[in-house]
Parts: C-alpha cells; sequence; structure tokens
C-alpha cells in the first residue's frame, strides 16, 4: 500500500487511471451487448431460402424499402432487423402495408408460411438480427405469476392489465393481445414492432418473455369467471352498461307499473 | 290510542289468537293509527317518479350486500403470498386486502357473485340517483316548499359518490391504487396544506399501510349512517310536502291526486324492490364488474391503460385529462416564492365539480330570487313550459357528459379509429362552446314544442284527411282535441319578465336591476298559453270544420 500512495504523484499516474477507466467501461460494454446479442440468428436458411427471398422482397417490398433492403424515403431499411421481424410483420399481415397511416393495421396475412420464411432468410443474411425464437421458449410452460407481474411491469401501460389494448398519441395504439400467437408476441418483444420499444434479453430475459406468453396464453384460457367480460376495458364499459342496459331495463319494468293506471 | 278504557266500557276482546296478539301490540305502540295515516298517504303515478325508489332499493341491496362482504373481507395492507385458487396470481406478493378480495372471488361460495350485486348496486345507486335529481330539477320540484329537500338530495347525492369511491379502492389491486395515486396527487396539488393533508390522510408518504383500513372505516360505517339519516330525513320531508304531481285536469296546488299508499301502491313499490334487486342480480350473474384478478396486486410502478374509476368519479378524470401542461408559452404549473403552485392538476380537480355543485346546490334561491316566485308548487312544470330552466340545465348536463366522455378519450380512440390527440382538442373545445350550443339548442326546441302546443290546443290535431270544399278549396281536417287533452296543453303558467321595483326608500338598486335583466332573459322569449278567449275564437273556427265534416260524413253514407 505504501508502494501505491508514494507513486500516486507519478507524472504517468492520471494517464493509468484513465486508461484503467476506459477498460472497465469499455469490457462492461462489450459484455453488455454481448448479453443483447446472444441471441442472435442461429436459425440457418439454405442458399435457396434466401434466393427465393431476394426474388420476393425486390417484387413486393423494395418499393418502400428500397433495393437491398437499404431503405427509401417510403420505408426505413432492413439491414440488421433479424428473421423475427420480418416473421411477425410479414405473418401477422401489418406488412405488407395496406395503408399509409400512424400504424399498420394487422389483417389476413398476405404470404402462405414458405415465403414468409424465405423472406425471413433474404432479410436475416442482409445483416445479424434477432432470430426467430425456439420452440423452448413458446411452450407456454413458464411461470405464470412472475410473467403476471412483468406483463404489468412493462406492457399494461399501453396494452391494458388484462391485455385489451390501448390509445396512444396521434392515432398510435397497442393492440389486444388475445389470439395473437406466442411466437408473434415473442418476435414484437424482441424486435419493437410499429411503436412499441425492443425488450431486449438484458431487460426480460427468455425465461420471462417465456413466462409472460405463459401468463397471456393462461388469462385467455381461463376466460371471465365473473360472465361476459364488457371487452375487458374496465370501467367506462361497466359505466356504459348499467346506463344503458341496467337503467334501461329497469325504466322499461317502471313504466309498464305506472301504465294501467295514467 | 283513541279510546281510554273506563271500567264499566265493554271492553273489545279480538275472536282469535292472532286478532288478540295484534291488538295486545297495538293498544301498546298504536301501529293503527300510523298504518292509517300512511295507508292513506295519496301518491301519484308516473314512471319517472320512481327513480328515487329504485335508489332507495339499490342502497338495501347495497347494504345487504356489503354485510356479506364483511364477512371475508380483511382491510389489512400487510403483506402476504397469494396461496387461493387462481394461478396466475399463484405466490405472488400482495396485501392480506388484495388478498382477501380474491378469496372473496374464489374461494367463498358465491363471494364473487355478491361482489358483483354490490358494485352493479353501487353503480346503479347514484345513476338513479342522478337520474332521479334530473327529473327534480328538469320538472320544477325543486320549488317551494322543497329547496331544503332539494339540498338534502344534493348531499346524497354527493354521499353516495363518496361511498362509492370509498368502496373502489378497498381492493388494493392495481386498479384501484391508481385512482387513489390520483387523489393523492390532487391533494398534493393544494397549496400550502396539500402535502400535509396528504401525509395526514395516508399515515405518512404514499401509499403507506394505513388508507386501506381508514377508507374501509368510512365505507362501512361513516358515510353509511350519514346516508341513512339523509335518507330518513328526505322521506320525512317527502311526507310532510306531499309528493308533487303533473299538471291535469283536477291536479292543484291544493291535492294530490294519485292512489293511497294501501294496499296498491305499497304492494306496487314492495314488488319493484325486487325487480331491482332481480335486475342487479341477472347482472351480477352474467357480466363481470371489476375483475380485479386482471388488475393484480397495488404496486406504485406500474399503471395499466384505461385505468379509469367508476362513472360517477369520470367528469373529475375527464376534467384532469383536458387540462394542457402548457397554454401557449406559459406553463400552467408555477415556482411562486419557491413553492410549486400545479394548476394543471388543482384547477381541473376542484373548479369544475366546484361550479357543478354550487349551482346545483343554489339553484332553487337562484331562480326563486330572479322569478321572485314565493308560492308553494305541488304542480310540476313540463321541462318545454319553463324554457330557460331547461336550456340551464340543459347546458350544464352537457357540460358534464364533455367531461365525463373525456375520461373515456382513449376509449373513443381505438375504437373508432381516430386520434388520441384530435378527441382531446374537441373536447376541449366543447368544453367551453358545447353548454352555450345547448343552451341555445334546447331553449329554441322548448319553445318550438310550446308553438305546437298552443297550434293543437287551437286548431286540433291534424289528420292528414284532405277534404275539397264545394267551391273548390281544399282544406286539411283538423280533429278537435278532447278536454282532458287539451288542460294538459293550455294549463300551465308561463311568467312575463318581471321589471325591476323600487325597494322601501323608493329607489331601483343595482341588484334589483341585476335581478329585472336576469328576469327578461329568463322569460322575454315566452309562448303564452292559449287563453279561454282565443280556445273560443278558435273553437267557432272549429265549428266550421265540423260542419264540413258532418256535410261529408253525410253524403258518403249517401
Amino acid at each position: 500500500m505504501k508502494a501505491l500512495s508514494q507513486k500516486r504523484r507519478h507524472p504517468l499516474a492520471a494517464i493509468a487511471l484513465l486508461l484503467m477507466g476506459l477498460l472497465v467501461t469499455g469490457g462492461l460494454y462489450a459484455v453488455a451487448t454481448t448479453v443483447n446479442q446472444a441471441k442472435a440468428d442461429t436459425t440457418t436458411y439454405s442458399a435457396s431460402d434466401v434466393e427465393e427471398g431476394g426474388k420476393l422482397f425486390a417484387a413486393n417490398c423494395a418499393t418502400c424499402h428500397g433495393m437491398g433492403a437499404s431503405g427509401s424515403q417510403a420505408g426505413p431499411s432492413l439491414v440488421g432487423v433479424g428473421a423475427a421481424a420480418v416473421d411477425f410483420q410479414v405473418g401477422t399481415g401489418r406488412m405488407p402495408m395496406q395503408m399509409n397511416g400512424p400504424q399498420a393495421y394487422k389483417k389476413p396475412a398476405q404470404f402462405n408460411e414458405e415465403q414468409t420464411k424465405q423472406l425471413a432468410a433474404y432479410v436475416a443474411s442482409l445483416g445479424p438480427g434477432p432470430a426467430i425464437p425456439e420452440a423452448g421458449v413458446l411452450d407456454e410452460k413458464g411461470d405464470a405469476a412472475n410473467g403476471g407481474e412483468l406483463f404489468r411491469t412493462n406492457c399494461a401501460m399501453c396494452h391494458n392489465a388484462a391485455a385489451a389494448g390501448g390509445a396512444l398519441t396521434r392515432g398510435k395504439f397497442a393492440p389486444a393481445l388475445a389470439g395473437v400467437s406466442g411466437q408473434h408476441i415473442y418476435e414484437a418483444m424482441v424486435t419493437g414492432p410499429q411503436n412499441m420499444p425492443v425488450f431486449s434479453d438484458a431487460n426480460i430475459s427468455p425465461e420471462g418473455k417465456r413466462d409472460i406468453i405463459t401468463y397471456l396464453k393462461q388469462i385467455e384460457a381461463n376466460g371471465s369467471p365473473g360472465g361476459a367480460d364488457l371487452g375487458a376495458l374496465g370501467p367506462v364499459s361497466e359505466g356504459l352498461f348499467v346506463w344503458i342496459a341496467g337503467l334501461g331495463v329497469i325504466i322499461a319494468f317502471t313504466i309498464w307499473l305506472t301504465s294501467r293506471t295514467s | 290510542m283513541s279510546s281510554t278504557t273506563t271500567p264499566d266500557a265493554p271492553v273489545f276482546v279480538a275472536k282469535t289468537t292472532g286478532g288478540r296478539i295484534t291488538d295486545f301490540v297495538d293498544q301498546r305502540v298504536g301501529g293503527s293509527g300510523i298504518l292509517r295515516e300512511f295507508g292513506r298517504k295519496v301518491f301519484p303515478d308516473h314512471w319517472s317518479f320512481m327513480f328515487g325508489e329504485v335508489a332507495l332499493y339499490s342502497f338495501v341491496i347495497l347494504l345487504l350486500s356489503g354485510t356479506f362482504l364483511t364477512f371475508f373481507f380483511d382491510p389489512s395492507m400487510a403483506e402476504t403470498h397469494y396461496a387461493g385458487s387462481y394461478t396466475p396470481l399463484k405466490n405472488v406478493e400482495m396485501s392480506v386486502a388484495y388478498s382477501s378480495s380474491l378469496n372473496i372471488s374464489f374461494d367463498v361460495r358465491g363471494g364473487l357473485f355478491m361482489r358483483q350485486v354490490h358494485h352493479w348496486a353501487a353503480l346503479l345507486f347514484v345513476a338513479s340517483v342522478s337520474v332521479h335529481m334530473l327529473r327534480v330539477f328538469f320538472t320544477g320540484a325543486f320549488r317551494k316548499p322543497r329547496e331544503l329537500n332539494w339540498v338534502v338530495g344534493s348531499v346524497l347525492l354527493i354521499l353516495s359518490m363518496a361511498a362509492g369511491f370509498t368502496g373502489y379502492s378497498l381492493p388494493d389491486d392495481l386498479l384501484s391504487g391508481n385512482g387513489l395515486r390520483i387523489i393523492d396527487g390532487v391533494i398534493k396539488s393544494i397549496p400550502v396544506i396539500g402535502t400535509y393533508t396528504s401525509f395526514f390522510l395516508f399515515g405518512g408518504e404514499f401509499p403507506g399501510t394505513m388508507i386501506i383500513s381508514r377508507l374501509y372505516m368510512l365505507h362501512i360505517l361513516l358515510v353509511p349512517a350519514l346516508i341513512l339519516l339523509m335518507i330518513v330525513m328526505h322521506l320525512f320531508m317527502v311526507v310532510v310536502h306531499k309528493h308533487t304531481q303533473y299538471p291535469g285536469p283536477g291536479r292543484n296546488d291544493g291535492n294530490v291526486v294519485g292512489y293511497p299508499l294501501g294496499p296498491v301502491y305499497a304492494a306496487k313499490a314492495g314488488g319493484f324492490f325486487f325487480i331491482v334487486f332481480g335486475v342487479v342480480a341477472i347482472m351480477a350473474a352474467f357480466f363481470t364488474i371489476n375483475p380485479i384478478w386482471n388488475y393484480g396486486p397495488y404496486d406504485p410502478s406500474p399503471v395499466s391503460a384505461g385505468t379509469q374509476p367508476d362513472w360517477y368519479i369520470g367528469f373529475v378524470d375527464g376534467a384532469l385529462r383536458l387540462m394542457p401542461g402548457t397554454i401557449g408559452d406559459w406553463k400552467v404549473e408555477q415556482i411562486w416564492f419557491g413553492h410549486m403552485f400545479t394548476f394543471n392538476v388543482l384547477l381541473p380537480a376542484l373548479v369544475p365539480a366546484g361550479i357543478l355543485f354550487t349551482v346545483m346546490f343554489a339553484y332553487p334561491w337562484i331562480e326563486r330570487w330572479i322569478t321572485k316566485d314565493n308560492r308553494e308548487h305541488h304542480v310540476l312544470d313540463r321541462p318545454r313550459n319553463a324554457p330557460t330552466r331547461t336550456a340551464i340545465g340543459m347546458a350544464g348536463f352537457v357540460w358534464y357528459c364533455v367531461m365525463w366522455a373525456a375520461a373515456g378519450s382513449d376509449l373513443i380512440a381505438t375504437h373508432f379509429h381516430v386520434a388520441l390527440n384530435d378527441v382531446t382538442y374537441w373536447l376541449r373545445a366543447l368544453f367551453f362552446i358545447g353548454p352555450v350550443i345547448a343552451f341555445i339548442v334546447t331553449k329554441r326546441v322548448a319553445l318550438a314544442l310550446q308553438r305546437k302546443d298552443r297550434e293543437i290546443a287551437l286548431h286540433g290535431r291534424e289528420t292528414g284527411r284532405i277534404v275539397r270544399l264545394p267551391h273548390g278549396e281544399f282544406i286539411e281536417v283538423h280533429a278537435p282535441l278532447d278536454e282532458y287533452k287539451r288542460y294538459k296543453l293550455v294549463g300551465f303558467e308561463s311568467p312575463a319578465p318581471l321589471p325591476a321595483v323600487p325597494n322601501e326608500h323608493g329607489v331601483v338598486d343595482r341588484k334589483e336591476k341585476r335581478r329585472a335583466k336576469l328576469s327578461r332573459w329568463f322569460f322575454e322569449d315566452r309562448v303564452a298559453p292559449a287563453t279561454p278567449a282565443e280556445l273560443e275564437a278558435a273553437h267557432g273556427h272549429h265549428g266550421a270544420h265540423e260542419a264540413i265534416e258532418t256535410a261529408e260524413s253525410k253524403s258518403l253514407s249517401h
């Protein structure tokens, strides 16, 4: 210790300290980013998949996303978005986009499974990005209670605690999650489609994502224990119901009760 | 107990055991006298008179179902791990209050049904109180001698909202916690005393560990006791004042035309209780309300989309949503003397509700001052026959509804596929111009309806039958009204503006001038009811029509 304290006024001490600091931050950053990319594309696609995908892309997507998916005024570059993004956007019918607007609407998928896979293969070949999740995280056998807590903390502020959806600014919205496949939910979390933020593996671990999917599937399967759920929209639909149906029926009865005498 | 028994007078002995028991009780409590008095009380029959009853019955349902819930609810905020049968929350850390609410829903037999009965009845309670008050307002039933009963009714409305809100917060789920957080924010926005008040209420920084048990005491003890007290006062005054009635032949401010309480009306009212209970029970059995298991335990960090209060607090939430944070470049939140003044919370939370309730409480006196009407009124106004009052009521109603709609702005945006921002901008505009439009439109509609009534009273109802006269003229045959119907159309008061009157010093003071101006504003647009002379003149005209008709029917019968 004495040696160290004697050398602390050495002319090179400041440089040494700076170097040490840089090494530590750089090292930590490297570790942190590798955690994020740990799931980078591991699926293997055949060369023909990539080639066919390229043709499909040129015919259907390049108008907006540009040749070679390098982006244009009308659409962003897709280099590095990964297969997961393609599988989500094309698989849920959001892409090709029906019309320009604040947000792409879900619609019947325009490509079949084979074509979607080929498009994904092509886009994945352009640069590393999130891959289509493995079956292990989609088995819906995680911890639903933990998934519920993660969902309420990370997702409910836009998607609603009962996953019934909600409004965002300027015509954007978070859709309801009932009926969305586990794979698409997982892909949405890792790629952040439309106005959704990315939930990287450092943010919510693959295990946590599995729990969230388990939770969503479980509440969907449970149905509504208390009877018709009125859209699971909370007090607004309940208030509307009591005013229109509840009070309406009661008014009908009051008219019936007083009708014979007047 | 009108008869005093003397030793030599014949003593009445009932023939049956039941009769003897009844007589025994009656001689000691005087029940027959009470029954005679109440059984002969006359109530006019009209469907719009029954909302007060609906409110009363909802309250009884609330007491019954609420008592059941208290057997199983534990208002403690101590932390526990859920061990009940709802798996998506298994072993989640939560308060005992939330855990016991979940147990009522999933592990107590009939518990979920009772919870839903209680909550639906609560929504129906405030709704029926509101509709009852709208009926009283628009028919002018608040006029002398019923001003104080209007005040008691207004207090009941506020108490019913307080009962609802304290109950809404009890399950300690995410939704109710978010609601409490808003209340905490509103309290803290009050300058100087806000923070102290919040700490006092929550027993420390929000959320603390006290609030649920404190709200529970208010919810099951203080508020229902006050409601009960107010209901007793309310009904006592109804008995003293007797019920109002709609205008009609033979009805005036000195009588009440209707059925006596016993037996017909009592049977109807008793049956109606079961109808209301039945409607609430069907709603509770088939429609979920407040699915607390969806929301999860309260934790101050998450806020769910679609977080709204129950409908009766909605207008305050809507006002908060409509308030901008900046107006132009001016920040609504200001720092003065080193203290934060959060006007963007304080103003929308307190001012619109304050205006609504102040006008509501004061309205009978405002109208009485303008009209100088000090007479007793037991015959109601048809809303069209008091155009300005109806227009004022509609302006207030629309103002309330704009704020109410704003509380659901996010759902309006998602369900009608419009931008949330646009919904907010439109509602902000309507907040100011909506009541003005409502006032003008309502007043014009009321005056037009009065003119139509006058037209019908004078010339009868258009039959749509066109008759050609011998000289070639075409006329439409008007069917004359029978006298009962005509009475309804002509038997109302239409006050003219009351000019300013000098006071005892012979001076027209400023206040009186203001009153005269308001009186002109109230009554200058008026449609006077058809006078007997006008009816007579029109009747002569009718005579011609009838002559034509008889001539025509004769010619047809040939």
